[in-house]
């Protein structure tokens, strides 16, 4: 592919449809959820009313910070899925997809309120708890198809998932945290309203939620992207399984409850543990074979 | 431009009620009544909430967190008082602690009868109150509006 044009292409393109798609695709994950629940459920559009309300509401705003937090949360993460459809170096990819994190974080920090702060401590553990799996996957990547650039993953002959078995379960353990999903949602507390009251957004009211919504769409797109890479030497099967990978979340999303931050922290870094075996049998083989 | 009705997220609080309504309110969010079908959903954050739900007569303790969190909701918001209780105070009217009615301490939209009320009744009360929601949103976007345009006013004016 003719390298900048269609990486910029790419890029926009992700920019553009990513927001559609990624609250399309939320609205899919209520309509299921419901339906697994016995329920009729919410309109598929329902998360695009959500946001459009929460645009049309007076923004309360405690620290003038958080706005400026809460922005580049987006624009970081935004940033981090453009370089990813960009077919950018996965690596810098990863790093700012961290930054993004830690600028939420701050944003919860600077609203006094011990909610928020809970929620912000949370937050941080979660991304220590995913942080390693997350570059082993870029690791694993890399070894199989030989470049961090995700243009070269993308385009690789080579079936990732078959040398990778273990790394992608260790990616699917950490997409449940990343997805916001029971048991590890405890930053957020999606689904127990009243725990934290409601974690790091507790203090975002208004348009700045509706910032963190969209930089969530963002980032579902964008893991949902990572999952592909698993199955790019054929993308007819790397749709179905970015598909199938989805509803299994959202199917451990109503069958667990929420475990403490211990187990989550425990579950993350046992999973980078899978992840790092993968690696070694992969390289000793790999060693074995040349 | 409706997205507001579309999208109600409801807070929901027990100003000493004896949870009748409360189990009543909690029903219509179950599978049976599910009225996440109209995008309602169940905060515990008054900061996301658009609707509050209260149910009880407040009582001394409790009337200073009724204020509080209704000045933490962001505007445009409803309140609808759930129950006899929460109307006037109901059974417990007489109490000495009580204060009698939600009305005496934060402004209320919308009253729901029963004791306890009907999920049925609520579900009711919730859609009336959908469209006082929507006419405090308009009301809200045209002072915004009047606001802006005095102040351009204001700017051309002292420009000539």
């Amino acid at each position: 592919m003719n390298g900048i044009l269609g990486g910029v292409i790419g890029a926009i393109l992700f920019l553009i449809l990513a927001p559609l798609a990624g609250g399309l695709i939320a609205g899919i994950d209520r309509k299921l959820t419901a339906r697994m629940q016995g329920r009729v459920g919410p309109p598929i559009l329902q998360p695009f009313y959500d946001v459009g309300k929460l645009f049309e509401k007076e923004d309360v705003v405690v620290a003038t910070a958080q706005n400026f937090y809460v922005l580049a949360y987006l624009a970081f993460i935004a940033l981090s899925g453009a370089l990813f459809f960009a077919g950018g170096d996965l690596l810098l990819i990863i790093f700012a997809f961290t930054l993004a994190h830690v600028f939420l974080v701050l944003g919860a920090y600077s609203a006094h309120s011990p909610y928020s702060h809970i929620g912000a401590e949370r937050e941080l553990i979660q991304v220590m708890a995913y942080e390693p799996m997350i570059i082993l996957a870029a690791v694993g990547l890399y070894m199989v198809s030989g470049s961090f650039y995700v243009s070269d993953i993308a385009t690789s002959a080579v079936p990732a998932i078959v040398y990778l078995p273990g790394v992608f379960l260790g990616l699917l353990v950490i997409l449940t945290i990343k997805l916001r999903k029971s048991p590890f949602d405890i930053a957020t507390s999606h689904h127990a309203h009243q725990e934290v009251v409601k974690g790091v957004t507790t203090e975002f009211s208004g348009s700045t939620l509706g910032q963190i919504e969209i930089a969530h769409w963002y980032e579902n797109i964008f893991l949902l992207g990572l999952v592909f890479l698993f199955f790019a030497w054929n993308p007819v099967i790397g749709v179905i399984a970015v598909a199938v990978t989805y509803a299994i979340e959202v199917f451990i999303d109503n069958v667990t409850a929420r475990v403490r931050w211990q187990a989550a922290l425990k579950s993350g870094w046992l999973a980078a543990a899978l992840g790092i075996a993968n690696l070694a049998i992969l390289s000793y083989m790999m060693l074995g074979g040349a | 431009m409706a997205f507001l009705k579309r999208s109600p997220w409801l807070l929901h609080y027990d100003a000493s009620s004896c949870n009748g309504c409360d189990i009543e309110v909690l029903a219509c969010l179950t599978p049976f009544y599910d009225v996440e079908r109209f995008g309602i959903i169940n905060t515990g954050n008054p900061k996301h909430a658009d609707l509050l739900l209260i149910t009880g007569g407040v009582n001394e303790k409790n009337r200073e967190v009724v204020k509080n969190l209704y000045e933490q909701m962001p505007e445009p918001k409803v309140v609808i008082a759930i129950g006899a209780c929460a109307a006037t105070g109901g059974i417990f009217r007489e109490c000495y602690n009580i204060v009698g009615g939600i009305d005496k301490v934060i402004p209320v939209d919308v009253y729901v009868p029963g004791c306890a009320a009907r999920p049925e009744q609520i579900i009711d009360g919730v859609v009336t109150a959908l469209g006082i929601l929507e006419e405090k949103r308009a009301k809200m976007a045209g002072a915004t509006n009047a606001k802006e345009e005095a102040r351009h006013a204001e700017e051309v004016g002292e420009t000539t």
